[in-house]
């Protein structure tokens, strides 16, 4: 019963929200170019469902390849910073500046050094760029939250440094790298479409240039339907990695 | 007989002050002791000495038994979470070195030498705090140590379970007669496990008296009610009042 108020409860908010709207378009009779009700949203994203998929697929593409290059980057810069506390004072600051910067404010220079031939690798390169820190940070703190009695036993047995890194602290940090990925996946969409933004039209044909064409154009359904395309892909995005995380830490764990 | 272990006028020091000392300490081959303190006495420093895992600030630390001849095993089960407690029993040989066949073939042994068998593919999480605490067991003793450390092994486990593993202790000793060192809260405890019982001072630890327990080990059946063992365990608490005493 609980389970099912619960399901229940967003999607019963979600049906009176989009009532509201619709009512309101239609009794003070909002021009739609201002704001169309959800049945003019709903219209336009299926009349224009193949474009937007295929944008949305464009856009993930990108975000994908963007979250494995920063999971690879990010992992072994942690990696080897891990290894001695000079490197890891050295490089934290950087990486805390990296991730304090607005991404919008670096994308305009990012696209200049990598995507005036390429707009494809300038998007990429910004959603690297944003992926960065949470892998970076949940790999570096997760080889160092190994059970100090275990570090003990470690010692007790003579183990060397790459034994004590493969055999204790690589697996201590799977819980935290897991937690990093899925933190970075979802940052790794935000920066894509941010990325395709600023990039406007030179860019790849994600959906941030379905919503551009649809503004310049005062298609404000297609906006909103574009919008909606993509808030459904996150969702999916994140869901299927939090399952993916929760299976994953099952068999890590055991149960 | 040449101590397996001593420690010669040791003192420790740490940032928030002095934990132990001096102290002096010296372990035959094959005796089992208890060391009984109020908390923050330096037990289980002086414990970690004698494991060799901290030097002391001064005095000295003799040991007889190399690497690979002293085991630990900690208050938790200290397994890691994401191995079988196969894999966490032969860590100790595969870390040593010793080929992947025969570690695990050994860890079997140690495994059922602990009344474990058939629990060799389980991950910590699915045993109980009991079982968990024999793999930790079987991890300390698949090296054969000539001198096991147990740093309060006991204590978060429940009465029933921990008089049931002191015996299982007792029994692993009559196999290879290591030397223990056992470091504990209770009093009863320590009188039942240790063929001898000392006391330290309330933080810096210092020896606060001794109590040699004669009956053989494992214990005669019905040994907690004999007068013996009230006797022993009268001495330890009495030792135990004037420790704690305020100097």
């Amino acid at each position: 019963m609980k389970r099912l108020v619960s399901i229940a409860a967003p999607i019963l908010l979600i049906a009176v929200l989009l009532g509201a709207w619709e009512a309101a378009c239609r009794l003070y009779a909002i021009p739609s170019f201002i704001l169309p009700p959800p049945s003019a949203v709903a219209i336009a994203a299926r009349d224009n469902l193949g474009l937007l998929t295929s944008s949305a697929w464009n856009t993930l593409r990108i975000a994908i390849v963007a979250w494995i290059a920063a999971s690879l980057i990010a992992g072994s810069i942690a990696l080897a910073v891990s290894l001695h506390w000079v490197l890891e004072n050295a490089v934290r600051p950087l990486a805390v500046i990296l991730q304090a910067t607005p991404i919008v404010a670096i994308a305009p220079l990012v696209n200049i050094w990598a995507g005036l031939d390429h707009p494809e690798r300038g998007v990429i390169a910004l959603a690297v760029v944003v992926a960065f820190f949470p892998i970076f940070s949940g790999t570096l703190s997760g080889l160092k939250s190994s059970d100090p009695d275990l570090e003990r036993l470690f010692d007790l047995y003579g183990a060397s440094r790459v034994q004590r890194l493969i055999r204790l602290r690589l697996p201590s940090a799977v819980p935290f790298m897991l937690e990093g990925h899925k933190v970075a996946a979802g940052l790794a969409l935000v920066g894509t479409v941010v990325a395709e933004f600023v990039a406007g039209s030179g860019g790849a044909q994600g959906l941030a240039w379905r919503i551009l064409e649809a503004e310049h154009r005062l298609q404000t359904a297609k906006m909103l339907a574009a919008l909606l395309v993509l808030a459904v892909m996150a969702v999916v995005l994140y869901a299927g990695l939090q399952l993916a995380e929760q299976g994953i830490l099952r068999r890590w764990r055991g149960r | 007989m040449h101590p397996i272990a001593e420690l010669l006028n040791v003192e420790v020091d740490y940032p928030r002050g002095r934990a132990l000392g001096p102290f002096d300490f010296a372990l035959a081959a094959g005796e089992i002791v208890a060391l009984v303190g109020p908390s923050g006495c330096g037990k289980s420093t002086a414990l970690r000495l004698l494991a060799g895992l901290e030097a002391p600030t001064r005095g000295t630390v003799r040991r007889a038994s190399g690497r690979g001849e002293t085991s630990v095993v900690f208050q938790a089960p200290t397994l890691m979470p994401w191995a079988s407690a196969l894999d966490n029993v032969a860590l100790p040989l595969e870390l040593a070195g010793a080929p992947r066949q025969a570690a695990r073939a050994q860890a079997v042994e140690a495994l059922t030498r602990v009344k474990l068998e058939g629990a060799e593919a389980a991950k910590p999480a699915q045993l109980s705090g009991g079982m968990a605490m024999r793999v930790s067991l079987a991890r300390a003793l698949v090296t054969n140590p000539k001198l096991l450390l147990l740093d309060e092994p006991f204590a978060a486990l429940d009465e029933i379970t921990r008089r049931t593993l002191a015996e299982d202790v007792h029994h692993l000793w009559t196999q290879t007669r290591p030397a223990i060192v056992f470091v504990t809260h209770n009093v009863e405890e320590a009188a039942y496990m240790a063929s001898r019982v000392l006391v330290m001072t309330q933080g810096p630890g210092r020896d606060a008296g001794q109590t040699l327990i004669e009956a053989p080990i494992p214990r005669p059946s019905g040994f907690r009610t004999t007068a013996a063992f009230r006797e022993a365990a009268e001495k330890i608490s009495t030792d135990l009042e004037h420790a704690m005493a305020p100097a």
